[in-house]
């Protein structure tokens, strides 16, 4: 560089003069006005678009994010002057309507021709570095804030707000009737509504600690683990399929989710539950469930559809990783710096991809996570199973064909093109191979693969040799035969659970900025780092995931406990103190409470990073035990609740909305983790989507008593949501989820009228009501209130309850199919007609507004 | 704008006026008196940004990627290509899913003629469409980036290669509502085995759920739980809905929350939904003659047809932007004897709707758009070199055939071309984006003002593109 330098120096000096009789070219008189009006507004001392700038000659010759920009002497291979000339499909620049003139253009190229020479002496402007920094609020240090000084409440929450609110002369609502609170508090911490015996209880209960025990108790459940999780699940873009064509299931997705259940139940630390899921395998002695908590970075989506491109999609893949890390812990959108620096943020595409380089070295491994009491009968049975499967390879020729099979297809590796069915079927090594990487593993010698490797590739060999050798052959082999019966054979011996995880490949290779986020395109070598506007990160070396995580955690970052605290405070109340709870960017909008905010996220930092701790502070405060109840008088004043006046009444989420009908029928079947299940489907909602073709998982309908789990455990396949969880607004799995949607449209109200398991709810708390209450109308309606509701019917509602029992009992009387369809059941306590209408009135409960509402 | 201000620009009085009807003499205006959120139906119709040339759309997908050069765009210059590679400086810019640049040359055997006044050049296995030649407009210079099934139809239909985004009927119903009371604003229709994109082409992305298409359905209840649970009659249903606006209507009584009124509302356009439903396909009414043009009475185009015919009886009750797709164009393998019968299944349908949407005077007010992906390769394909005519065609994203018809559509051209052996795009070059930015247009939007902020960002169907094709605009 030096000598190439002194050489431009040197050039210029000498101020060429062209053969073709051009005039000399005069940097500070032709260029450096052409550069100042069009370049140097974003290639200029304050800002340096794509890394590059133009006012500094050593810096203009070093180049940009995409490398060097000017050649010296070769101003044709110079891709300054295709970016102006607006060639190679690009648009030209200056972005916008403005262009260069065809003479300014003809300048800088005869610049460029002559040797791109810059002043030798210091740059043309001032070149002080620029500092990253920002008043944004955002981004400031999280100070504990002095709690005000003011009257009432139960805790520092209520002074914030109450002080807010005395500035405003508002007085804060009552508490909530306690019905509604113990409600409230039971869906908002465990996910479910109290049972009627919980309700009694609570009510019977007069000590003035009452709540709070009520509370300990729900924060003790290990329903309370099921409800987080859910929250976490949609920042993790969690689903049970790969999403893409294929959609093929991930069988076993569900052993991550179990870890997060299991870590939020034990309240494991939030900075502990952070660096496992960031950097589990890089820990000290990791264990195998902190092997299996980086499976949070396997919910990217797979795409195996064939022909494409791997690159892309591993590609893809590390975005989605990085950006999902930036919008989950720092609730800055990263993604957008993929291309070009942030349009908003202080974020360049160089920060973007130096957060991508910390995930760039991960590699996909799928390991043996056993459950509590698998080993056993798996060790028992193991040596006996594979007897039987080395049997069943032999009997059906395996190793010669494979043999065969591989030599071929690393021929075809070398030979491209040559044959169009092999090309095919060293595709499908590719994209079809189950647990593992196919490609990588045939391209291994075989002394070096180890007995899981050497068993995924025989697997993938069996099913799929009739790519290479047509359907007809493969099946006068048998092969498909044998595939079925290698798959049987699996299902009849005990497995060990497994789990998709990541860990760094054994020799990294650098990362690169892609220009304009074209995955085909490297630009600049990046280290793996942290974004400039934020506190440095300290590692000794080269960063690793276990510094990131850190770095997340350490006392001087300022988004990820406001971030965090921030979206819990959402679930409770329906919206963040800083209500864009997914982008804590510049364009944010400001919290309603920042000091507020502040404590909370400190308060949380100075706990320990205790979920638990702070839920028990949030939901005790007075300001989360008032009443919802409207208040007319501030419909003007503050239409969206924001100053916290009130509680606010909430529809519930999809899966609860289900989980409730179940909990409240005595439908429900509580096992905690596991397997997702499938809930009946109605038929055709398959065949919409590709995998309906054969190539898809299908959906084998649950007939056992995990049909009534809850809502979370519903196998969720990305190109085929269950409807009801569509319908209710439940995320689509695809990036990570921050909020969710609460709307309301008909396609619920049918779903809830009409989907059959709402149906079946409405029986079974039928079937309870006449089993188990008083015989009397009254009485049966107040116990079915009681266990929909947590309440009584009032006389207005038992009144209309009647009239409407009257008329089913009309509707129905003559009509025994109807009757017989309407109840499964008879009972000892009342007649088929009876029950029926019962069925008929508890769905009515069960559609209720307030049913589907946490108030 | 975001979903709160969505909320707050539909006035609480446009509310009433939808909803009162079924709420009965409860004096619900009282009620609203101080309620708490100034809700509303986010769907009643909004206005455009400009008059709209189109009210309806009618996207008919043909997924898979139908062969523009053995339909739309004839290459008499493949012929002597054909059976030779070509030489790789022609080819070295080629994105191919499964095939090399060094795979041979396939030429269409297909007979192209002119048809219509405008001499638009159609290939014989067209025979139904290219009778309505003045009636389309025929882009024969399609480009996308992506040159995979998933990736491509997430493109063209969310205007990015990856998922999580609005598909475009959900931005039209976000831009402009619901005219339609008793269906909803946007629907989907299958025939075929199922897409690759699935639900994604569908979906509300990030988008409120409430912008979602709902699909109707070809067996079983043509909308998912529109039926009544066995054993509950209409009667009964009845009185069931009668039950729970009453007791909701004494709960928003007591909390004074207008969520609950925006309840009773759904349920109540559920209720019509479940009479609407059955309506719209009860094709009983229909004419044999007309049954018969869409080709309902052969078994190959019954269930292509059949969605067309529903595709009209939506446009005509409201629906405003229906998504018809049809599966079955993607012929790696014997494209000529597999590309023939997905044209009888598709062509003569394709023809009754154009036709039946004009004698209805529906077609000024409705855009049909009919096409893919992307295209095909002029190389060939070969899974099975020990078949006979096992060749087919490769993906190919540039220079790909589709057509337009009907509101605000200059009708009866051609815009664009393609070089003699369709590898690249020689005029007019389209982009997906394009595509996307004129449906709007013509639909009265402004894709760059149609814009919703999600994690920060304000999104658009066109991602980062698009500019509005005005060759295409009448």
């Amino acid at each position: 560089m030096v000598n190439r330098l002194h050489l431009v120096r040197v050039a210029w000096a000498v101020a060429v003069l062209s053969t073709s009789g051009w005039a000399q070219v005069e940097f500070a008189r032709d260029v450096q006005p052409i550069l100042r009006k069009n370049c140097l507004g974003c290639h200029g001392p304050g800002m340096q678009q794509s890394g590059f700038r133009l006012d500094d000659g050593t810096a203009a010759l070093k180049g940009g994010y995409g490398g060097a920009a000017i050649i010296p002497g070769n101003a044709k291979g110079s891709p300054l002057m295709r970016r102006v000339r607006g060639d190679q499909g690009l648009p030209a620049m200056p972005p916008g309507e403005k262009r260069l003139k065809p003479e300014e253009m003809a300048t800088l190229e005869r610049w460029i021709a002559s040797g791109a020479s810059f002043p030798a002496k210091a740059p043309v402007l001032t070149t002080a570095a620029p500092s990253i920094t920002s008043k944004h609020w955002a981004f400031q240090p999280v100070v504990r804030s002095a709690v005000p000084e003011i009257g009432g409440g139960r805790n520092a929450i209520d002074r914030f707000v109450l002080a807010r609110l005395a500035k405003e002369k508002i007085a804060a609502s009552p508490e909530a009737d306690r019905r509604v609170l113990l409600r409230r508090v039971s869906f908002d911490l465990t996910g479910l509504p109290p049972t009627a015996a919980e309700t009694d209880e609570f009510l019977r209960d007069t000590r003035p600690d009452a709540y709070e025990r009520q509370v300990d108790r729900l924060l003790a459940s290990p329903h309370f683990g099921e409800k987080w999780a859910r929250h976490w699940l949609d920042q993790a873009r969690y689903a049970d399929s790969d999403g893409y064509e294929k959609d093929w299931s991930r069988p076993w997705a569900w052993r991550w989710r179990n870890w997060v259940i299991d870590s939020i139940n034990t309240d494991m630390p939030f900075d502990r539950f952070t660096a496992e899921q960031i950097a589990g395998d890089l820990l000290p002695n990791a264990k195998i469930e902190q092997h299996v908590a980086t499976g949070f970075h396997r919910n990217t989506l797979t795409n195996r559809e064939g022909g494409i491109d791997d690159r892309q999609f591993r590609f893809e893949a590390t975005l989605d990783r990085a950006s999902t890390v930036s919008s989950v812990w720092l609730g800055l959108t990263m993604g957008c710096a993929q291309c070009h620096d942030h349009k908003y943020d202080p974020i360049s595409q160089k920060d973007f991809y130096s957060l991508f380089a910390f995930f760039d070295n991960a590699e996909e491994v799928n390991i043996d996570a056993p459950l509590p009491g698998e080993l056993g009968p798996w060790i028992r049975g193991r040596d006996e199973y594979q007897r039987k499967r080395d049997a069943l390879l032999a009997e059906y020729n395996v190793a010669a064909l494979q043999a065969d099979w591989e030599k071929n297809i690393l021929y075809t590796i070398a030979h491209l093109g040559e044959r169009t069915d092999w090309d095919l079927a060293w595709d499908c090594v590719n994209k079809l191979t189950e647990d593992g990487d196919g490609g990588k593993i045939v391209q291994m010698p075989a002394v070096q693969r180890t007995p899981r490797e050497r068993d995924i590739l025989t697997d993938h060999f069996v099913a799929n040799y009739h790519f290479a050798i047509g359907n007809k052959k493969w099946k006068e082999l048998k092969l498909d035969e044998l595939n079925k019966k290698l798959r049987e054979l699996k299902t009849q011996y005990p497995q060990l659970s497994q789990a998709s995880v990541i860990s760094e490949v054994a020799s990294p290779k650098p990362s690169h900025l892609r220009v304009r986020g074209d995955y085909k395109t490297n630009g600049i070598e990046v280290q793996p780092e942290t974004p400039g506007v934020l506190p440095a990160l300290k590692a000794n070396g080269r960063a690793t995931r276990v510094d990131l995580a850190r770095w997340l955690m350490a006392p001087e970052n300022p988004l990820t406990a406001r971030v965090a605290v921030n979206r819990i405070w959402q679930e409770l109340f329906g919206a963040g103190l800083a209500p864009t709870s997914d982008d804590f960017g510049t364009r944010s909008e400001a919290p309603t409470h920042p000091e507020l905010l502040d404590w909370l996220a400190a308060e949380f930092r100075e706990n320990g990073w205790s979920r638990k701790a702070l839920l028990r502070t949030i939901v005790t405060s007075a300001t989360y035990r008032q009443s919802s109840q409207a208040r007319p008088e501030l419909t003007e004043k503050d239409p969206n609740n924001t100053l916290l006046a009130r509680q606010t009444r909430l529809r519930l989420p999809g899966e609860m909305i289900r989980d409730n009908a179940l909990r409240v029928s005595g439908l429900l079947t509580p096992t905690i983790g596991g397997p997702s299940f499938n809930p009946p489907i109605p038929p055709g909602v398959m065949e919409l989507s590709y995998g309906s073709r054969g190539w898809g998982t299908g959906w084998k309908e649950a007939t056992g008593p995990e049909r009534y789990r809850r809502g979370l455990y519903i196998q969720f396949l990305r190109t085929t949501p269950y409807p009801l969880l569509a319908n209710f607004d439940v995320p689509k799995s695809t990036v990570a989820a921050c909020r969710r949607d609460r709307s309301n449209t008909p396609l619920q109200a049918l779903n809830l009228l009409n989907d059959p398991v709402f149906l079946e709810a409405a029986q079974a708390l039928a079937v309870k009501v006449l089993m188990g209450a008083p015989a009397s109308f009254e009485g049966r309606v107040e116990a079915a209130y009681q266990a929909a509701l947590s309440r009584k019917p009032t006389v207005a509602e038992q009144t209309r309850l009647r009239t409407y029992f009257g008329e089913q009992q009309r509707l129905l009387a003559d009509d025994t199919k109807a009757i017989d369809q309407l109840v499964p059941v008879t009972l000892h306590t009342a007649t088929r007609l009876e029950t029926a209408v019962w069925a008929a009135l508890s769905s009515v409960i069960l559609n209720l507004d307030e049913f589907i509402t946490r108030e | 704008m975001n979903e709160r201000q969505l909320f707050e620009t539909h006035l609480r009085r446009d509310f009433l006026r939808r909803s009162l009807a079924g709420i009965g003499t409860l004096a619900l205006s009282e009620l609203m008196q101080g309620a708490t959120t100034p809700t509303t139906d986010p769907l009643a119709p909004r206005a455009p940004h400009f008059a709209p040339k189109a009210k309806n759309v009618i996207f008919l997908f043909q997924e898979g990627a139908p062969s523009q050069m053995d339909l739309f765009d004839p290459k008499p210059g493949l012929e002597k290509w054909h059976g030779q590679s070509l030489p790789p400086e022609m080819t070295k810019d080629m994105k191919l899913a499964f095939i090399k640049p060094t795979a041979k040359v396939l030429a269409s055997p297909r007979k192209f003629a002119r048809y219509g006044q405008c001499g638009m050049e159609l290939s014989d296995l067209l025979p139904y469409t290219s009778k309505h030649a003045d009636d389309i407009c025929l882009i024969r210079s399609m480009r996308s980036d992506a040159f995979n099934h998933h990736p491509g139809q997430l493109l063209l239909f969310s205007g990015h290669m990856t998922g999580g985004r609005p598909s475009m009927g959900a931005w039209a119903t976000y831009g402009l509502g619901s005219e339609s009371k008793n269906l909803p604003a946007f629907v989907a229709l299958q025939s075929g085995p199922g897409t690759s994109a699935g639900s994604d082409l569908w979906t509300n992305g990030f988008l409120p759920s409430m912008y979602q298409g709902t699909v109707l359905r070809s067996s079983g209840d043509p909308i998912l739980y529109l039926s009544n649970p066995a054993g509950l009659s209409a009667a009964s249903q009845r009185a069931r809905l009668d039950a729970l606006r009453d007791l909701n209507t004494q709960h928003l009584e007591q909390t004074g929350d207008a969520e609950i009124a925006s309840r009773i509302h759904s349920y109540e356009l559920a209720y019509r939904m479940q009479s609407a439903g059955p309506e719209l396909t009860d094709l009983t009414k229909e004419s044999p003659e007309t049954l018969s043009s869409y080709g309902i009475d052969d078994k190959d185009s019954k269930q292509y047809g059949t969605n067309l015919l529903l595709a009209r009886r939506l446009v005509e009750r409201g629906v405003r932007f229906v998504l018809v797709m049809h599966s079955g164009w993607d012929h790696h393998s014997a494209i000529n004897s597999g590309l023939p019968k997905t044209c009888k299944q598709t062509d003569k349908p394709t023809a009754a709707l154009l036709a039946d949407l004009k004698q209805r005077g529906l077609l000024k007010d409705t855009l049909v758009v009919w096409g893919g992906e992307f295209g095909r390769t002029a190389l060939s394909e070969i899974r099975r070199p020990d078949e006979a005519d096992n060749a087919g065609r490769d993906h190919h994203p540039n220079g790909y055939s589709i057509w337009l018809a009907g509101g605000g559509v200059k009708a009866g051209q051609v815009i664009g071309k393609t070089d003699e052996l369709a590898l690249n795009i020689t005029e007019d070059p389209i982009d997906v984006h394009d595509l996307q930015a004129t449906i709007l247009h013509l639909m009265g939007l402004d894709h760059l003002k149609l814009t919703y902020r999600h994690m920060g960002r304000d999104f658009r169907l066109t991602d980062v593109h698009g500019n509005v094709v005005k060759k295409i605009c009448a």
